[in-house]
């Protein structure tokens, strides 16, 4: 075999393990992440539910999913609970912005310090987890259907007579196409519309937005449901492409409060960036490269170790350690957002 | 009696009282500038008029309508326009969207205002485009009056604005505020840069310790030997 | 109400609560709840330190409980020494690989001025050092691990009395609340949460995969105990006679028939375990409260409130805040430390994988905030009702279940389903518990003494 054939497997071995799963769940974080920077902007808080309501978004379209099914609705190739995400996008809104009246507000009008915000944030956490448990229960579970390949490894390695494989979930380019369009819709929003602008505007200088006019509690209720909207559509898209599990959810918290950090928190686009570099470093670092530098190396060369850098155990250790870098180097992240 | 009027205002930031029966006013196509030294409460004079403190005394009114126990933003609403002395400009926003932002109570066509403030600061238009936050100090200043003056104020009431600025940038900013006098707005401003301020004053209050010192027309308090002596530094 | 007066209506309550449950359920689960809640206890009082004193939003309560709770095996687990042998000096070369590496890091970054000579030598040196700790680590662990990997595979500990391990467990915790103060101290209050709820995170990732340190998620079972075992006592005669003198005779004035004999000696054994354990830890809650009270009103707990509630006024008075952080954060951690120490001890087994952060940090919150932030009693009472409705929670809504028989069948669904879930009510109950708390009754049960009162 030549080397350039070398080459290229190299680069579709590459593609296949690192480039893929890195776009897809970096997307999730992004969305994410997005939901969690817009909280911070606006309220002034890091909320620690951010996860449950992912969480809680996911049950309630894997409810409405199940549902459809029993009712013989299905999109075909696409996965029902693209159909049920609508709904499930309205009911977890309406959840949050209730949890903001009962709990969040009261603090608000009290100029509380945003420390008790974020207890008040753990206290929501507790009960959103408890609620999806008791609703849906702690087993994993898998609610895609509709077709699973787009590409299937086989059938590529006989199409271009490679030794490596490309396989394409459908889920994957499901999440990026749908994170795509989420994201430009929400920059459209930020930077054209009146209410979009009084949320930058808000988020820029509350004073003087309240001189100006507008709205806090108008601007707060947006905030909350764009934010609910997108936990929704992350977790979804998380529980499409792997599976949904309650605790699992929880454990997101710590990669996307990293993305947000690292973006520049405050900064929609930065927690963009920051969702797609959190995700491409867990992924790569805990990739062990032994076969790509097989290929890429010139002549017969095969590395002793696996050359991995963490075992994947450590995925968490790989966000905290961008983080923690991010909080040494560039305490205001990527795109120089707020200095907490 | 004064289009805005504060009459005997004593209050302070829920500690003890800042301002002690402190009394300004201003009318329609007027100057009135507040001078005086570090800490006279100069500042909180005139947020007291804006509603932004605690009152324990006093009564603000607006065009005879007694608007005491009205928020700051009810006040804005009903033409009084205040640009603070820090962080009056959004930073992360244009300078177009700045000035959207200042509209904002506004439902109908701002185009007109927004050209009425890009003749009046013809920079801005050249910068339009750019980030607030990238400006120079002088400019930003009028990135933030240009943003009070979106509402279409009765009153612009403005907290030092040429702290900071160099002196040419400060007499450019004066010149623009007569103009805006012109069009027949009140305006009230707190000023560092007495003399220069008076001078451009149709009345003055010079405060001490929260209590009106000396008030009378501009030209006449810096023709007072006893306020040049103490507060013009000679 | 004074405070003395709600903390003695407070403890009383709880106390009826805990005999209720003797009465109604069993006295083994009466002392178990209570045993862990004296745990809890001191959990909180740590945590009481780092928020209700400082400020501080520690979300990494977790860590602090599973290196104490290692320290316990690596303190009382016999060594292994076949694994010794076989990878104890690959593992040494390994540690003194890294602490060349970063002796050699701190040279380079104190001695080369900042230029791109510096950069590349600093790469080198991190890349080679790297190279070194990794060859090596994974030459021992590998070997370690492969020494009776169904029974040990790890290094083992000291094989010293389990007791130890309670101060070595504080000692453990501190420094590692040093190592994290490195790093996340000095942060806003977010990001300090977010940073130590990372790193505990990490803690616990560690534990589950470095099978050569503690058998990862294999466990570590069979620690030995501080207290008697139940099935020694049921053989010890002044234990039989004991129980025997307790339960006297049968109604009649008969002896006692053997089985119940035998009963009574099982449960009475299980008890008095239970109580053998409650007065050690008693005793550590007692030492802990009465340290604990006295730095709160000591100058120094009067400087670290004055930080608290304004650190601007305190750094321009010339404080060191950060240094005085870091100390206040050693130190809550230490204690969290010597109950995650504690907790290892009376489970007699360490199994990191039921470190979650629910259950380890966010719980501890919970009762720190309940009891009163600020207030050491209070975060002890806290830590009582917290743990026993934790507890509670599951047996109390599985019998408003058992209620529910009138409306639902006993093999409708929903029925089983909700009997499946009636775990996660406590979930709920606790989130509940936490906001209306902080909403009606932000100051907890018993209030932060006003700084005027003495």
């Amino acid at each position: 075999m030549d080397y350039s054939t070398d080459l290229l497997n190299a680069l579709v071995l590459i593609t296949n393990y690192v480039l893929i799963p890195s776009i897809s769940y970096g997307s999730q974080l992004a969305l994410g992440a997005v939901g969690v920077t817009l909280v911070f902007g606006i309220l002034r808080f890091a909320n620690f539910a951010h996860g449950e309501v992912m969480s809680f978004g996911t049950m309630a379209t894997i409810f409405i999913t199940w549902w459809f099914q029993s009712m013989g609705i299905s999109m075909g190739a696409l996965p029902t609970a693209l159909l049920a995400l609508p709904f499930a996008i309205l009911i977890t809104a309406l959840l949050v912005v209730a949890i903001d009246k009962s709990i969040f507000s009261f603090y608000r009008i009290n100029k509380s310090r945003p420390v008790t915000f974020v207890v008040a944030s753990v206290g929501v956490m507790f009960m959103l987890n408890g609620l999806v448990r008791i609703l849906i229960g702690t087993d994993e579970i898998i609610f895609r259907d509709g077709q699973k390949f787009l590409i299937k490894a086989g059938a590529f390695k006989k199409m271009t007579g490679l030794s490596e494989g490309l396989a394409l979930k459908q889920t994957q380019v499901l999440t990026f196409v749908l994170a795509v369009i989420a994201v430009l819709a929400l920059l459209w929003f930020l930077q054209r519309t009146r209410t979009g602008k009084a949320m930058r505007a808000f988020s820029d200088n509350e004073d003087l937005a309240l001189l100006s006019g507008i709205n806090p509690e108008r601007v707060v209720l947006v905030t909350w449901i764009i934010a609910a909207s997108l936990a929704t559509l992350a977790g979804v898209l998380y529980g499409l492409d792997k599976s949904f599990k309650p605790l699992v959810y929880f454990h997101l918290l710590l990669p996307i409060f990293a993305a947000a950090i690292v973006g520049g928190i405050g900064q929609p686009l930065g927690a963009i960036l920051g969702g797609y570099v959190v995700a491409f470093s867990e992924i790569s670092a805990t990739y062990a490269f032994k076969k790509f530098i097989k290929y890429i190396y010139p002549g017969d060369f095969v590395p002793e170790g696996m050359l991995q850098f963490l075992t994947t155990e450590y995925k968490f250790a790989v966000s905290f350690l961008i983080l923690v870098l991010v909080l040494l180097v560039r305490p205001t992240g990527i795109l120089r957002g707020k200095v907490l | 009696m004064s289009y805005l009027i504060g009459e005997k205002l004593t209050g302070g930031y829920g500690g003890p009282d800042i301002i002690k029966d402190c009394t300004l006013s201003v009318d329609k196509g007027e100057i009135a500038v507040v001078v005086g030294p570090n800490g006279a409460g100069k500042s909180t004079a005139m947020k007291a008029l804006l509603g932004m403190l605690k009152l324990n005394g006093g009564s603000v009114k607006l065009d005879g309508q007694d608007i005491t126990s009205m928020s700051p933003q009810q006040r804005v609403a009903k033409g009084m326009a205040f640009v603070p002395q820090n962080k009056n400009v959004f930073v992360s926003m244009t300078v177009e969207e700045n000035l959207e932002m200042g509209a904002f109570l506004r439902r109908d066509d701002i185009t007109e205002t927004m050209e009425q403030i890009y003749d009046l600061f013809p920079i801005l238009k050249t910068k339009r485009r750019q980030v607030a936050g990238e400006l120079s100090g002088g400019q930003r200043q009028q990135v933030a009056v240009g943003r009070a003056l979106m509402t279409k104020p009765t009153v612009l009431m403005l907290d030092e604005p040429t702290a900071g600025v160099s002196p040419i940038v400060m007499d450019e900013l004066f010149d623009r505020i007569i103009e805006i006098k012109r069009s027949g707005i009140a305006i009230l401003m707190v000023e560092q840069n007495a003399r220069q301020a008076l001078n451009i004053a149709d009345i003055g209050f010079v405060l001490v310790t929260g209590e009106n010192r000396f008030t009378d027309s501009g030209d006449a308090l810096l023709a007072n030997e006893e306020v040049r002596k103490t507060f013009l530094g000679g | 109400m004074t405070n003395s007066k709600r903390a003695l209506i407070s403890f009383s309550i709880m106390a009826l609560m805990l005999i209720m449950v003797g009465y109604g359920q069993s006295w083994n689960v009466a002392l178990a709840i209570f045993n862990l809640c004296l745990i809890s206890a001191v959990m909180s009082m740590g945590l009481n330190m780092q928020w209700g004193y400082a400020g501080l939003f520690n979300a990494g309560v977790m860590a602090s409980t599973a290196i104490g709770g290692l320290t316990a095996v690596l303190i009382s687990y016999s060594p292994v020494s076949k694994a010794w042998s076989v990878g104890g000096s690959s593992l040494s070369a390994a540690l003194v690989s890294l602490l060349l590496t970063i002796i050699a890091s701190v040279v380079i970054w104190k001695k080369i001025p900042k230029s791109s000579k510096r950069t590349w030598s600093m790469t080198a040196v991190l890349l080679l050092g790297y190279g070194f700790i990794r060859f090596f680590y994974e030459q021992g662990t590998y070997a370690i691990e492969a020494v009776d990997p169904a029974k040990t595979g790890f290094l083992g500990g000291l094989g010293l009395p389990i007791l130890f391990s309670w101060l070595a467990g504080g000692v453990a915790a501190a420094g590692l609340a040093w190592l994290i103060g490195r790093i996340a101290l000095g942060l806003r209050s977010d990001y300090f949460a977010i940073a130590t709820l990372g790193i505990s995170e990490i803690m616990i990732s560690i534990l589950k995969n470095e099978d050569w340190l503690s058998r990862g998620v294999k466990n570590v079972t069979g620690l030995k105990r501080p207290v008697p075992y139940e099935v020694d006592l049921q053989q010890t005669e002044w234990f039989i006679n004991l129980v025997n003198w307790f339960y006297g005779t049968a109604d009649d004035g008969s002896a006692l028939s053997a089985d119940v004999m035998r009963e009574a000696l099982q449960l009475s054994a299980g008890v008095f375990v239970k109580l053998c354990y409650s007065v050690l830890f008693v005793a550590v809650v007692l030492i802990i409260l009465g340290f604990a009270t006295r730095a709160l009103n000591s100058p120094w707990g009067r400087m670290m409130r004055a930080i608290r509630d304004n650190e601007t006024a305190a750094s321009a008075m010339g404080k060191d805040i950060t240094s005085r952080h870091r100390q206040v954060f050693i130190i809550g951690s230490a204690v969290i430390g010597i109950s995650g120490a504690m907790l290892t001890t009376l489970d007699g087994q360490f199994t990191p994988g039921s470190y979650i952060p629910l259950r380890f940090t966010f719980l501890i919150w919970v009762m720190v905030i309940i009891g009163g932030s600020g207030n050491n009693l209070g975060s002890i009472i806290g830590a009582f009702i917290t743990w026993f409705v934790w507890i509670e929670a599951e047996p109390a809504s599985l019998w408003l279940l058992s209620n529910l028989d009138l409306f639902l069948d006993e093999t409708s669904p929903l029925k089983l389903h909700l009997q499946d879930v009636a775990p996660h009510m406590r979930m709920v109950l606790m989130g509940l518990i936490l906001v209306l708390v902080l909403r009606f009754s932000p100051k907890g049960i018993l209030p932060e003494k006003a700084p005027d009162h003495y």
